[in-house]
């Protein structure tokens, strides 16, 4: 543990975890900052062991973790600011959807009234106000979800770990979620979702983790992290009135790899290696006056092809 | 800690948080159907009783009042003692944390802003509470079913004998007995996958106790119990060894060494808990 613990972000200093002699995580150093993270990575790639180390539910075989600055060693302190949405689908039994929230809430040191208070506001943020006083057990999946996210988020943390948070939500209810977490994270919250529905992870976060092995393979903003894969052409669909012209333009550039004319005839999907050199030719293009153009995007700056690019489809780091 | 920090603490937080706990446990495991055989166990003395009491009453069992106290002596110390109150505690104690590992559910407990000592208690409190409900309850209706045929004079007995004093020595006995195999199977249950063979090992190193140098003869729950009962058992043969008491310890001894036994394991127990982790699939 360091002499002055970082206050601010979640911090791994070279933490490695073993199961035995089974690798969880191994030597991970990263500092999550505020806003949406992803955890992505295929199955057994140290997602769960993560948050599990995060939130103190297992300990690291090597080095520290603090979580604003507390460590996690210390449940009393650490969850007055965080909550954990397992992946585990358990309840205890006999108890209503009610008395489950309540009873944890009064464990948090909740007076009886105030902790049925807040049960009674979370059930009703997540839409269960009307299964309330039902036995928890015989909740379907969806509902089983949600009422483990309101006991995550009844309390305000202000880091929210979320492993496979919208598995068994309906279109609804996954989309009142995910709006939930963006706007948790736009307050400046430390909101941290592991998925595996990579699309939805694009549309929520701001920074990602991709994790392979149990090893961190790239971290940032997604962004930073596509830049950062140069042995993989960049992908950009330019939008424009005349693709086949366009394309004969820019196949003079040597570091142009592919330029295929999009299926609605109305753009080019382009793979460079020198996206510098492309744009200055695009230029060039609109300033000779051959060719009108819509838009020019970057068509692989996603969590999806990081991901394909960094860990492959069959899970196998590049 | 000096006296000053032990003060500083906030107990009252740690209270209201144990006491959570123990509600949240109570209402999962009180009603519990998984716990019949414990119900059963329990039920035991009340059944013999009754069944001693309605035979007499109709004449088919000739008994007097002396006679049936020392009965009830004899089923309180052999079977209940020794294993209605021993089983039931196990079944209770162990599963606090073991059930709840094989249910998948701890980690709600792992995941509040709460100090896994406190988690510990309260689970201790719970079992406690459960456990002195239902053994305590049994042996007092029993006491009291076991001669009820006897009317007037048992009565009498009751109020203006010893009968009163000797109901409350069992119960005392009884919540000690939950106090302190509670303690132990906690533990069990925090330390062994299957605490059954270490209960096993006990109740043969209890059985064992008058045997034993007398010494060894205090680290023994049954040896502050028996000195407790409020009467001797006269058995014979080998079955001698389990009521006689050679060595009984006073009872402000007793009372208070078993109370600081149970509380010294409870720490070991809280420790222990505070050190474990959460990893449902192994």
């Amino acid at each position: 543990m360091s002499e002055t613990p970082n206050t601010s972000g979640i911090v791994f200093d070279n933490v490695s975890r073993f199961y035995g002699e089974v690798l969880g995580i191994n030597k991970v150093s990263l500092t999550i900052p505020p806003g949406v993270t992803s955890l992505v990575g295929p199955n057994g790639s140290g997602k769960t062991t993560l948050m599990n180390l995060m939130t103190g539910l297992i300990r690291p075989t090597r080095g520290s973790i603090t979580v604003l600055g507390i460590p996690t060693d210390r449940p009393e302190k650490l969850f007055g600011k965080v909550g954990y949405c397992t992946q585990v689908d358990a309840f205890p039994r006999g108890l209503t959807g009610f008395q489950f929230l309540s009873g944890y809430l009064a464990v948090h040191g909740h007076s009886v009234s105030r902790a049925k208070e807040l049960a009674g506001q979370s059930l009703e943020r997540m839409g269960l106000a009307d299964a309330a006083h039902r036995p928890v057990l015989g909740y379907s999946k969806g509902m089983r979800q949600r009422i483990k996210l309101a006991l995550a988020i009844a309390h305000e943390p202000d880091v929210l770990v979320l492993d496979e948070p919208l598995n068994g939500l309906d279109p609804m209810a996954r989309s009142e979620t995910i709006a939930l977490f963006r706007q948790w994270g736009e307050q400046g919250r430390y909101v941290i979702v592991s998925s595996h529905i990579l699309h939805e992870v694009d549309r929520i976060s701001d920074q990602v983790i991709l994790l392979s092995y149990g090893y961190v393979v790239a971290e940032g903003q997604i962004q930073g992290v596509r830049s950062e894969v140069k042995e993989q052409p960049i992908q950009i669909l330019i939008r424009c009135d005349r693709p086949s012209e366009l394309a004969s333009r820019l196949f003079t550039q040597d570091s142009l790899v592919e330029a295929r004319v999009h299926e609605d005839g109305r753009g080019l999907l382009v793979r460079t290696r020198d996206a510098e050199a492309l744009y200055l030719l695009l230029n060039r293009a609109v300033v000779d006056g051959g060719v009108q153009l819509e838009s020019v995007a970057p068509a692989d700056e996603d969590v999806n092809s990081v991901y394909r690019y960094l860990i492959g489809h069959d899970g196998s780091t590049t | 800690m000096s006296a000053a920090e032990i003060k500083s603490q906030p107990w009252n937080l740690w209270t209201r948080q144990a006491m959570a706990v123990a509600r949240l446990e109570l209402s999962r495991n009180f009603f519990n159907r998984r716990a019949w055989w414990i119900y059963f166990l329990a039920a035991g003395p009340i059944f013999l009783t009754v069944m001693h009491s309605l035979l007499a009453a109709r004449g088919k069992w000739s008994c007097t009042l002396p006679a049936d106290m020392m009965a009830y002596a004899t089923i309180f110390q052999v079977y209940y003692l020794r294993l209605g109150i021993f089983f039931g505690c196990v079944g209770i104690f162990s599963n606090l944390f073991r059930g709840e590992v094989l249910e998948k559910t701890l980690h709600y407990y792992f995941l509040s802003p709460v100090r896994r000592e406190v988690v510990a208690t309260g689970k201790y409190l719970s079992g406690l509470i459960m456990a002195v409900v239902l053994f305590g309850g049994s042996t007092g209706v029993a006491y009291l079913a076991i001669a009820w045929h006897h009317g007037a004079a048992y009565q009498e007995y009751l109020l203006k004998g010893p009968g009163l004093t000797q109901f409350g020595q069992y119960i005392v006995v009884t919540s000690l007995a939950c106090l302190g195999y509670g303690s132990i199977f906690l533990l069990f249950g925090l330390i062994i996958r299957n605490p059954m063979v270490p209960a096993a090992l006990l109740m043969i190193w209890e059985a064992g106790n008058p045997v034993l140098p007398a010494l060894l003869k205090k680290f023994s729950v049954i040896f502050y119990l028996k000195s407790l009962c409020p009467l001797d058992v006269p058995l014979s043969g080998p079955m001698a060894l389990i009521a006689v008491n050679a060595d009984p310890t006073p009872a402000w001894l007793a009372i208070p060494g078993l109370m600081l036994v149970s509380a010294a394991i409870l720490f070991v127990a809280s420790r222990q808990v505070r050190k474990m982790e959460v990893m449902y699939s192994e």
